[in-house]
Order: structure tokens, then sequence, then C-alpha cells
């Protein structure tokens, strides 16, 4: 029950990454600590008590009580689609500091009204 | 039908086929590009002939085991096909409108690329049957227009973009996390599977926490009022066929439907206590508070954007009042609102390719060089502010005779009234734009190539047109049996399923 | 950039061939241990991230080369396409195991389980391709330069 907790925290110091610094870089890690906290969920919700990792090798019974697979494949994905978003920031990041030599958040304000 | 996938399969093979072919040749990118729409919306007009009927598709063969579905499910029943109407010939009129209009812009087939990947995503989502489908997709078209709305790289464009996507991310974490705790709470994904269960656990704490977080998630990407600050940004910045494109139809296809498709058919309009009352007050507030921020604005592009946020209120609106009419009001406005705000986009982007530029008070006086854009934007302007016998007119009738008979009479007041507002900005932007005398820069301007001319024609005269879908006869073929689905409500999953 | 000392070039020089060895090894047994195209194409592409950081990035300046790792991502996943589509093109269903169903091997060896060591090639070679195109895009490339 801790470790449900204990991720929804991350998720926040994330999410107040993202609200209250003023850096693009660090709204940027903000975003990819949401994403880390909610790969944790993901596969902490597929634990069963007793299991053991659900690979079938010629020692393991196919009857052994084994954690729940389909979060993991869901966390691989997510993993992908987390690593595709963050390219795609950092290179705008990068680009953004060429246009306006700044990363301060405050000062990136051309589109108003 | 066995060949439902291919609505993904055609345009992702076409968009990694034209990275490849264009480096030998560089013209190969348009042919290809338009070849892939124009099937793909001969294919969703075939799939009319299946309205009224629930179509499933299990990728891999995977067939239920004992009637729970385990693997990726693919469904279409009427609401899709209206969907998959608005997503393919939009994206086919816009297709060939790009083919003019970005020689202006350089590296035109990573823009097809990735124009064709966004519609893959967005046939993705409309033809998903499980959770983790449609947020895979939902992913590949959110990557897709980030990309795009920053395509001229300018440094405007490149600050529209990164706070779409800063926003834009988070919405889709908190779609995750949403989906993390609907697999705890059901154990299963499958919209139909979870519907049949979730009716038999009833109301519970955990499925009100799940309803917040999608309700923030999704009405994120359908910049619903207090989750709308992307918006007026991104869709100006963008070049303008992806500004038609993400106004009139990724808004509509990321946010409204599925936010339809999870609370009225996943969990049940009636199993979570106040979400009917939440979209009627979101709906209202996007409605009215971005009316009269369109009123103060100079930039064309951005008050259109701004008009689009009060559509889509109404469009809430219609669906939370949860009677069959104000279903009928809400998918017909839908299909409305996409015919005539990718037309207006589309005419303001002619109206960049003639003059380059976007500013109301300097331009001036374009009727007389650019007829063909100047009526077509009237006519789009009128069909949305509600003039008959266009077809936004009927849509909107619909809307509030639906408020009148659910007994909210102040807020089918407030309808009309921001009706009339509407009104008001689109004359001033037609007259500024277009009517008064001509600017002396602009002496030697010329009307739109033909492509952009003939799309911005074929789109005005289905925005005429549409109104005709409610006469009796069409109506039972296209849009009966869509309200039928969402009237069945938590039947979805007997539908799917078999039953 | 330039390249390190030659202590890092030698090691480097050492180091090379069991990474990208221990890579290609991930992405074939996939579908019996861990892993899998993803995970393999990663360590491909820190493969050739180390070679450029340890021997400077004026062994990467042709064009020719920076457009290869474009072209290797995009034949990488054309071709990812083009195994999920046999099954349609065959009557039968999209992303169909027929290798499976017509040639199945015995459990636990290496040519059993139809298409998924196929898929697991493809994705390894494209996600291997795109993350170095990522790094050269970033690290090396100049303003206004494209891939």
């Amino acid at each position: 029950m801790i470790v449900f907790i204990l991720a929804i925290i991350l998720f926040s110091i994330g999410l107040y990454g993202i609200l209250v610094k003023r850096n693009l870089i660090k709204m940027i890690i903000g975003l990819v600590i949401m994403e880390y906290a909610i790969n944790l969920m993901l596969a902490l919700v597929g634990f069963r008590k007793g299991g053991i990792a659900p690979i079938i090798t010629p020692e393991i019974s196919e009857t052994a009580t084994f954690v729940d697979p389909l979060p993991q494949a869901i966390v691989l994905t997510a993993i992908v689609i987390g690593l595709g978003t963050t390219a795609l920031l950092v290179s705008f990041a990068v680009r953004i500091h060429e246009k306006y030599d700044t990363f301060d958040v405050r000062k990136i304000r051309k589109l108003r009204g | 039908m066995n060949l439902l996938p291919l609505f993904v399969v055609v345009p992702l093979g076409t968009a990694f086929l034209t990275l490849i072919i264009s480096k030998l040749w560089n013209r190969s990118a348009d042919w290809l590009a338009n070849i892939a729409t124009i099937f793909l919306m001969a294919f969703a007009l075939y799939y009319l002939r299946f309205a009224g009927q629930t179509i499933t598709y299990f990728a891999g063969g995977w067939e239920p085991v004992e009637g729970i579905p385990f693997g990726i499910a693919m469904v279409v029943d009427s609401l899709t096909i209206i969907m998959l109407l608005i997503v393919n010939i939009v994206g086919f009129g816009v297709n060939i409108y790009s083919i003019n209009y970005m020689s202006h812009y350089t590296d035109k087939p990573k823009y097809y690329t990735l124009f064709l990947l966004m519609m893959a995503g967005l046939n993705g989502v409309v033809i998903s049957g499980d959770l983790f489908n449609l947020f895979v997709f939902l992913e590949i078209t959110a990557i897709a227009s980030y990309a795009l709305v920053a395509f001229g790289i300018g440094s405007e464009e490149l600050e529209a973009s990164f706070k779409y996507q800063i926003l834009g991310g988070t919405a889709s974490a908190l779609i995750l996390l949403g989906l993390a705790l609907f697999y705890f709470m059901t154990g299963t994904l499958n919209f139909a599977d979870a519907s049949q269960l979730i009716n038999q656990i009833g109301t519970n704490p955990a499925l009100i926490f799940i309803s917040i977080l999608f309700l923030v998630g999704f009405g994120l990407k359908a910049a619903l009022m207090p989750f709308h600050s992307w918006l007026p940004d991104a869709h100006p910045s963008a070049p303008a066929p992806i500004s038609a494109m993400l106004s009139g139809v990724v808004i509509k296809v990321l946010g409204v439907y599925t936010l339809v498709r999870i609370f009225i058919n996943v969990f049940g309009f009636n199993n979570v206590p106040f979400i009917p009352t939440i979209f009627i007050t979101l709906g209202i507030l996007s409605m009215v508070v971005s009316a009269y921020l369109a009123l103060g604005q100079n930039d064309y592009k951005r008050l259109l954007a701004y008009s689009s946020i009060s559509q889509i209120g109404y469009v809430m609106f219609a669906f939370g009042l949860g009677t069959p009419l104000g279903f009928l009001g809400g998918i017909f406005h839908l299909l409305n609102h996409a015919a005539s705000k990718s037309l207006l986009f589309l005419n303001s982007g002619a109206i960049v390719y003639a003059t380059d530029n976007r500013d109301m008070t300097k331009m001036g006086g374009l009727s007389k060089k650019m007829p063909i854009t100047s009526y077509t934007s009237l006519i789009g302007s009128l069909s949305i502010s509600g003039i008959p016998p266009l077809g936004g007119f009927w849509s909107k009738l619909v809307i509030i005779i639906a408020a009148v008979q659910a007994q909210h009479y102040i807020l089918s007041g407030v309808a009309i009234l921001i009706s009339i507002v509407t009104l008001v900005y689109y004359l001033k932007s037609q007259r500024l734009a277009f009517g008064g005398a001509l600017n002396d820069i602009y002496k030697n301007i010329k009307e739109a190539p033909f492509a952009m001319s003939f799309i911005c024609i074929l789109l005005a005269l289905l925005s005429i047109g549409m109104g005709l879908l409610l006469l009796p006869s069409l109506r039972s073929l296209l849009l009966n049996p869509a309200v039928d689905v969402l009237k069945n409500g938590i039947d979805y999953g007997k539908n799917v399923l078999g039953g | 950039m330039r390249g390190m000392t030659l202590i890092v070039k030698q090691i480097t020089n050492l180091m090379v061939p069991s990474i990208l060895l221990l890579g290609i090894y991930v992405v074939l047994h996939g579908h019996l241990t861990p892993g899998g195209g993803f995970a393999g194409g990663v360590l491909i592409a820190g493969c050739f991230t180390l070679l450029i950081l340890a021997y400077g990035s004026e062994n990467i300046k042709s064009e020719a080369k920076k457009m290869q790792a474009s072209l290797t991502e995009s034949i990488g996943i054309f071709l990812f396409w083009f195994i999920t589509i046999i099954g349609l093109l065959n009557g039968t269903y999209f992303f169909y195991n027929i290798i499976a169903k017509t040639n199945p091997g015995e459990p636990f060896k290496l040519f059993s389980a139809g298409i998924i060591p196929l898929c697991n090639i493809a994705i390894g070679i494209e996600v291997g391709a795109a993350l170095f195109s990522i790094f050269i895009t970033l690290a090396i490339l100049k303003v206004g330069e494209r891939l």
C-alpha cells in the first residue's frame, strides 16, 4: 500500500517541477519524472503476492504463480513513447535557445492575448 | 470485414515509403501521399453501408476465449463511421490543398510523412476498441502534431509548440495514470468487457478518481475552458492546412470522441454522479468566455482559434444534457463545425499565401482580387454563426430545443446570446478582411491557385448541404444509428462481444 | 567535437565488439529472454555513440554518412510494417503469425515463435539508427544543417 503512495508522491514532485520552475530544462525534467512515476505505478499494479517473473523456462512448470505480464508490456510501450516525447522536447529547447538566447520562460513571451 | 486495419496500415506504410523514396526523387512525395488519402476517403465512404451494424476485428486472430477478449480489438459502429468520415474527408481536402501551399516551406517530404502519421493516428484512435490501443494512437497523433505546429521554424512557432508539448505531455501522463488505476480496478482494458464489469461494480470512490483524471486529460486535448491555453498559440502558428486539420479534426477526435466514448459507453452516464453537470458547466464556460475573448482579436487565425473553443463548448453542452435529442445535436454540430472551420482556416491560408499577412487591421478590400476566397469565407462564417438555411443553423436549433426540453431555460438563452456574439465577430472579420477599399500594397495579388480554390468550394458546398442530413430518410441512414449507439450506453459491451 | 585521449581510444577498441555482440544477442533472443528489439537497439546505438565520442566527430562530417543513419531507420521501420502486413496479404488477419502456424519450431530453441524474431530484428535496426540520428542532430549538426 505504501509503495503506491510513494509513487503518487513522485508523480506530484514531477508535477511541481512543471508548474513552479522557470527554466525550460527543469520543466522537461519534471515531465520525465512524471513519466517515470507512472511507469513505476503500472509495474506495481501487476504484482501478485508470491509471484515470480512471467518467463517460461524449461525448469518452471506452466502452473506456477506468475506476476501479471500485461502491465509490463504497457510499461515497455510507455517508455518508448516517453523517449520520443523527451527527444522532441529537448531538440525544441535547443532551437529556442538559438532564437531567444535564454532558457527563462518569463522572457519567451512573444505570443500574448 | 477483413479489411478494417487498412485504415491504419495504409497511411503508416505510405509515410515510411515516402521517407525512403523521396531521397531519390523529390516530387514523388506529392503523388504517394495524395494517392493514400484518396484511397482512405474512398474506403471511409465505402463503410457507409455498414451504418447500424457493429463490426469487430481482432488483430492477429486472437479470438475471445470464453467471452473474454484479450487481444487488440478494433471496433466499428455507427458513431465510429461518422468520425471516420470527418477524419478522412477533411484529410483528403487538406492534403490536396497543401500541394500548393507547402511550396512556401522547405522540406516537403517530411511534411507529408508527419501528416500521414497523424492520419494513421487519428484513424487508429477512432477504430480502437480498447483503452491502451487508444492511448498509443493518441500519442502518435499528438507527437506528429507537435512537430507539424512548429513546421516553419520561426521563433513564434517554436514557442507555441513548446507550450503545446508541455501541456499535452502532462495530459497524456494523467491519462496513463488513469489507465493504470482503471486496470487495477477492473482487471481488463477492453471497452466492451469493462463496460459490463463496471455495470456490476457500480459507483465507488476509485471510479470517481479515475473519471476526474480522464476528464482533465482528455479535456485538455479537447481544449475545454480551464485547459484551453495552448490552443490560441498553437493553431495560428501552424501552417494553414495543419491549422485546418488541428481545429477541424484533431480536437474533436482526441478530445470530444474519447470523452463521449469513455463516459457514455464504458462508465455509463449515470454511474458517476457529477459527470453530466461538469460537461454542461465546462461547455457553458468555454462557450461564453472564449466568445468574448474572440471579440478583441486582431489576428485572423487567433480569432478562428477562439471560435473553435466556443463551438466545442456548444458540443460538450449538448452531450452533457443526456437526452437523445442532445446527442443528435452534439454529433450534428461536430459534423458542421468540421466542414466550416476547416473551410475558414483554409481560406485564411489562401490570404496568407497571397498577402503574407495575418493582421486584420492591415487587410482590406480583398474581395475584389480574391472573389472565391471571400464568398466561401462568407458561407463558412454564416454557417458557424447559425444563419438559416446553412448547416450550422439546424445543429444549433437542435441543441437549443434539447436544452429547453431538458428544462435548462437560462442556459438555452445563454446559447442563443453567444450565437449572436459569434455572428458579431465573424461579420467584423469579414468586413475588415474582405470589405472596404483595397489597400495599395495589395494591388498585384492574385486569387489562390486552382487546387486550393477547388477544395474551398467543395467544403463550402458541404457546409451548405449539411442541413439536408436532418431529412428523415437521410437521418435514419447516418445520424440516427449514431445516436442509438450513445443511447444504448452500457449495452455497447453486448453489441461488441456478440451478445 | 574533438576526440579523447589515447587511453580512451584503446579501451574503446577493446570494448566496442563486445557491446555490439551483446546488443545483437539481446535482439536475437528476444523471444526467450527479457529484452527484445527496443533494448537491443538502444545497446547498438550506444555502441556507435561511443565510437563517435571517443574518436571525434570529423569521422562523420560527410553528408553521405549522416544520411545513411536516417535511411537505415526508414528501411528498418518499413521492414517491420511489411512483416506485419504479410498476414493481411495472405487473406488472414493483420499481424498474424503465419510462420508459427505452418512451420513451428520446438519451444525454447532459437528458431521458434514464428515472426517474433524477425520483428525484433527490424525493430533493433530501427531503434539503433533512430537513436543515433537523434544524437547526431543534437550534438553534431550546426544551425541550418539538415540530416
